[in-house]
């Protein structure tokens, strides 16, 4: 657990001396504390368009952090070589792998909850009620949402060679859950065999990330929280697909002669 | 005496998508052997398979067939590694991280925390004269600063083998004299330590027993004294003929 976790601490640590994650972070928090702090509008509309912008921005940012995080870690150990001394200590693969994927994790999570407190900081300050509960629910669910595609960038980082591959084919891969994940069996239903199988199939394979992404309801329509029995299976939902794509990674890099020559 | 390294028949083929001529034989069938106690120097030209053989007991690449053995572990365990300390050829480490920064996480692999790690970290900095570096990010440093933190590194559980490809590769007279000196020292401990150098003169001096591969293949293992004996000649002239110079027409 130790070198877990000493793995995780370099990758936060590389995280936050770097530049360009800053940019990232200090534009996005412009941008909603401009849409956000917006009181020009009475509308009630107005301000509830501007909100559901400011998530959606929130969720561009955290997913292009957690992809371009996850998906350099284990290529950038090869690369600098310093996958060479640090295999040589007793350290598994298996532990590389989880304690990338542990420090991306993190590092994401620090940036979720920055925004979330960014954003009902700057509308508790226009509505005059902030809403903990609702806010707690889908920051973590969007936490735990992340984590899937973390475990998902590293598990592609092993497969593609170039990262800049890794990362636009698991964006592609994400952005389509988010946008066609729940309608599969829909649109399954409506083609002839074998494809209908196959989509369905489909359909319950695939980590319903978008799950999460319906339920920034909870903060755009004040809606009531989440059972917190449905949180847990939620949870527990996601750390299993989490899992899934750690082991894939690994039985992939377990394999991976890592001469350079 | 206990052995320390061993290979058997230690093959190594790396894919080659380039050539019809089928895979690249990097080792073809090593038998190596090194014992407790011994300054150990692994010769060889450039391409001889030096590097592969440490990959190949580092557990970085897999032998196509054979075996090798790190304390009689097979070295596809992590846990063989856990008494070695290991100085790759160039030196690549996290470039954002400080010295003292690096030795701890690398510490800390070893289940090293707090104080223990910390009198041990300015203990190695003092090792190799970096102790008024420890604090600069390893960016800032020269190639021979590299060097020597690497040694660091490979120090940092006070390991019984110690593995250093062409460690004084890069350094200045004075540093190739210190890095010596801190082999020397090692083998007054009591470690193992098994390198590999291209720098024969340095060889003669530090080495108990050495190997010559040439092509994957061991030419010639034995005591440096034996070979000097036997061959009437140092050991570059041993060398050379070793490796296929005529050796009447050296000057
Ligand atoms: N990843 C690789 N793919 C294909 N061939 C390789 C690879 N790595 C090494 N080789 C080949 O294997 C042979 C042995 O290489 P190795 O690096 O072990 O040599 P070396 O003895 O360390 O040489 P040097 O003194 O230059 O460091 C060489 O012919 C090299 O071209
Ligand atoms: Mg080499």
């Amino acid at each position: 657990m130790n070198t877990i976790f000493a793995l995780a601490g370099v990758v936060i640590k590389d995280l936050y001396r770097r530049k360009d994650f800053y940019v990232l972070f200090v534009l996005t928090a412009l941008l909603t504390l401009l849409a956000g702090s917006t009181t020009f509008f009475e509308d009630k509309r107005i301000s509830g368009y501007l909100k559901e912008l400011c998530l959606a921005l929130i969720w561009l940012a955290t997913l292009v952090i957690a992809l371009t995080t996850a998906a350099r870690q284990i290529p950038a150990e090869r690369e600098s070589r310093t996958i060479f001394p640090l295999l040589a200590k007793p350290v598994t693969r298996w532990q590389v792998v989880v304690g990338k994927f542990l420090g991306s994790w993190l590092a994401v999570g620090v940036a979720v909850i920055t925004f979330y407190l960014f954003l009902g900081a700057v509308t508790a300050a226009r509505d005059h009620s902030w809403p903990v509960a609702q806010y707690f629910q889908a920051a973590w669910l969007h936490w735990m949402m992340l984590g899937v595609v973390v475990a998902m960038a590293m598990l592609g980082s092993v497969l593609f060679s170039a990262p800049s591959v890794n990362v636009t084919i698991s964006f592609i891969v994400v952005g389509g859950i988010l946008m066609v994940g729940q309608h599969l069996h829909k649109v399954a239903l409506r083609l002839t065999e074998p494809a209908q199988t196959l989509l369905t199939l489909l359909y319950f394979c695939i980590p319903h990330l978008e799950w999460a992404f319906n339920y920034r309801d909870l903060l755009l329509f004040e809606q009531p929280l989440i059972s917190w029995g449905v949180m847990a299976g939620a949870t527990g939902y996601w750390i299993a697909y989490m899992f899934a794509f750690l082991i894939a990674a690994w039985l992939v890099f377990r394999r991976k002669s890592l001469s350079v020559g | 005496m206990s052995v320390i390294v061993k290979t058997e028949r230690l093959r190594v083929e790396y894919p080659n998508r380039e050539s019809r001529n089928g895979p690249k034989v990097a080792l073809a069938g090593l038998d190596l052997q090194v014992n407790a106690g011994e300054v150990f120097g692994f010769l060889g030209p450039n391409g001889a398979g030096k590097t592969t053989t440490m990959n190949v007991l580092l557990g970085f690449v897999p032998p196509s067939s054979g075996t090798a053995s790190l304390f009689g572990i097979d070295v596809r365990q992590p846990i063989a590694r856990q008494r070695i300390g290991y100085l790759p050829e160039n030196t690549y480490y996290y470039k954002f991280l400080t010295a003292e920064e690096l030795l701890r996480f690398y510490a800390r692999i070893f289940g090293l925390n707090g104080a223990e790690a910390d009198k041990r970290i300015a203990e190695l900095l003092k090792l190799v004269e970096l102790e008024h570096a420890g604090k600069r990010q390893i960016k800032t440093y020269s190639k021979g600063m590299q060097q020597r933190v690497g040694l660091a590194q490979a120090l940092i559980n006070n390991p019984e083998l110690l593995i250093l490809d062409e460690p004084t590769s890069g350094l200045d007279p004075l540093g190739r004299m210190k890095v010596r000196q801190i082999i020397q020292r090692l083998k007054a401990e009591g470690k193992t330590v098994f390198f590999s150098s291209h720098e024969l003169g340095e060889v003669e001096t530090v080495c108990d027993r050495v190997a010559i591969v040439r092509q994957g293949e061991l030419r010639v293992q034995g005591r440096v004294s034996d070979l000097v004996q036997q061959h009437n000649c140092d050991l570059e002239k041993i060398f050379l003929k070793i490796v296929g110079y005529e050796i009447n027409a050296l000057p």
